[in-house]
């Protein structure tokens, strides 16, 4: 009984053991230098990514409450990669920051909300996960202190996520009301395709969309991703977005399955939707925090096809493409925190030439933007790929041509970037910044990954067993 | 006597869900738009108790939802404020047309 519970509960017990020791150094008032401090860090974060490996246990806690089983743990490993590789790459901004420890205190918590999402067998955890993992990010959102923008970011986020919360509890009390369970897997017994349920389901549906800001419930994510510090518009648009995307997923399977045959019409329009306008307003960004912002929007639209299909392989392929679609775009944030850290500069203009003076920068920024636009020899490619394969026996063909379609449309953003930075002349480009070995060791296993989760079957076989 | 319809209870908690979309929609200070969101969490408590009351009075899901709910918008209007002074600091104002920095 008490093994069944620290196994199942271990990824949560070493967060919590983290935040416990964070929150104790804190309250000892002996000042800590930043150096050190943000090594033991990111050792300790780096122990917590490897023990993740060792166990794996399949149970359940708390009348059901919390499951857990090797699918939960790989995606709990995937956002503790993630949450790593975000440490790593902040190095630069937070090393000359006064708060360092609230900053980890807070992505941690969020992280553990998240935790507790994915393990949910309950509507009720479910939603208190959602919430763990929202709130402690808007105050991160705000971490700038002294800047306009960043409270100004941080106040749209807590308020687009209460009211998506809102929403969301809004649905999940009339189902309630409907069925009289809040546990997951009752819950698929007990749906019919009744009007009032199909209601219920738009409205959840509209409270998932929020958190991953699928169109049209996107519209807080441009402004919360260009005013919040680098890392915490990382977290947001890798980390929190792939928890809020595993959750969904599985709500709609197994819970929505008795409505099979009305969610994936949804859903496949969501994704066209979110695909078209995401690529649409990426055109014309000149942020190039706003221009990740929108390709995020518009890769979510290809993870919502793989959901529409309604299959084992769409749940797979979503997976799949979540950890390469990790890897691509903390590479490029990785890039992006480093130059706007040192430099300031944000603006797509200012990475002209950037080529000559930061090499190795910009190689990996490019070969981040080759994955996320699908160019064959990148992982990105065979994320889509599965992606769209995984959409297509549900006979939807129009959806898969105009998603495929629109794949050349990114082309353009992500390659206009490539085309600035080698070949456009600048007078004054980004100086040459010294790159510390937090970085490069973040960036070289980003780039790891984008070569090597496409063309080794093994990642790809090894999600398809534990599915 | 005779009870209360539930139709009557589901009624007020949309009225008042609606009440608070309204709100948050129109109005233009932080601290309103604040309490257009308690006005939209409470609304769903509402709902919670009176289909726990009405439908399913064996059990104590519905009510222990509320519970957890009322809590959440606690921690959450918290951090709102917080980040509300944290905004009034920098703007002087609580006005949401004056932070409009971020835009397209």
């Amino acid at each position: 009984m008490f093994s069944n519970f620290i196994l199942s509960l271990q990824h949560e017990l070493w967060l919590f053991a983290l935040i416990m020791l964070l929150l104790c150094i804190k309250l000892g008032s002996s000042e800590i230098k930043p150096a050190p401090l943000l090594l033991g860090i990111n050792i300790l974060l780096g122990l917590n990514f490897v023990s993740g490996f060792f166990f794996h246990h399949s149970g359940s806690l708390f009348s059901e409450m919390f499951i857990s089983n090797e699918l939960k743990d790989f995606q709990k490993n995937i956002l503790n990669l993630g949450v790593l590789l975000i440490s790593l790459q902040s190095f630069v901004w937070l090393k000359s920051h006064q708060h360092i420890i609230e900053f980890y205190v807070l992505l941690l918590s969020s992280l553990m909300g998240m935790f507790f999402m994915i393990s949910a067998g309950n509507i009720l955890m479910l939603y208190i996960g959602l919430e763990l993992s929202t709130i402690p990010l808007a105050a991160a959102a705000n971490f700038n202190l002294d800047k306009r923008v960043s409270s100004e970011a941080a106040f749209k986020f807590i308020i687009s996520s209460a009211l998506s919360s809102g929403v969301l509890l809004l649905g999940i009390s009339f189902l309630y009301g409907a069925t009289g369970t809040l546990q997951l897997t009752e819950l698929s017994h007990l749906i019919h395709n009744t009007t009032f349920l199909v209601f219920t389901l738009i409205l959840i549906i509209a409270g998932f969309g929020f958190k991953i800001s699928a169109v049209p419930f996107h519209l807080w994510t441009a402004d919360v991703y260009e005013g919040s510090p680098v890392a915490v518009t990382s977290f947001l648009s890798v980390i929190s977005k792939a928890a809020v995307i595993f959750v969904f997923t599985k709500t709609l399977l197994t819970a929505f399955d008795p409505l099979q045959s009305v969610w994936p019409t949804i859903i496949s329009l969501l994704a066209l939707l979110t695909i078209i306008t995401g690529n649409v307003f990426a055109i014309r960004q000149q942020n190039i925090k706003r221009l990740l912002a929108f390709s995020s929007i518009a890769q979510v639209g290809f993870i919502l096809i793989a959901i529409s299909s309604n299959t084992v392989t769409g749940s797979i392929a979503t997976v799949y493409f979540v950890l390469i679609y990790l890897f691509s775009n903390l590479a490029a944030f990785g890039v992006v925190s480093l130059i706007s850290a040192v430099t300031g500069k944000e603006n797509i203009n200012d990475y002209k030439e950037l080529r000559k003076t930061n090499p190795m920068l910009c190689w990996v920024l490019t070969i981040a933007l080759f994955s996320l636009a699908g160019v064959p020899p990148t992982a990105g490619f065979f994320g889509k790929f599965f992606l769209l394969m995984s959409g297509a026996p549900n006979n939807n063909f129009a959806v898969i041509v105009i998603a495929a379609l629109n794949m050349m449309v990114s082309m353009y953003y992500y390659l206009r970037v490539v085309k600035i930075m080698f070949m456009d002349k600048n007078e004054n480009p980004v100086e040459d910044i010294k790159i510390p070995w937090y970085s490069s060791f973040a960036l070289i296993i980003c780039v790891a990954g984008i070569v090597l989760t496409g063309i080794l079957s093994g990642s790809y076989n090894y999600i398809f067993s534990i599915h | 006597m005779s009870q209360i319809p539930l139709t009557h209870i589901l009624f007020l908690s949309t009225a008042l869900f609606f009440i608070g979309v309204y709100g948050l929609l129109t109005r233009r200070n932080m601290i309103t738009m604040l309490m257009a969101i308690e006005l939209i969490l409470n609304s769903v408590n509402i709902n919670f108790i009176a289909f726990n009351k009405y439908l399913y009075p064996e059990k104590l899901n519905g009510i222990f939802f509320s519970i957890f709910i009322i809590t959440i918008a606690a921690a959450e209007a918290a951090v709102a404020i917080a980040i509300i002074i944290n905004l009034y600091r920098s703007h002087h104002s609580v006005d949401a047309e004056d932070a409009s920095e971020l835009k397209y």
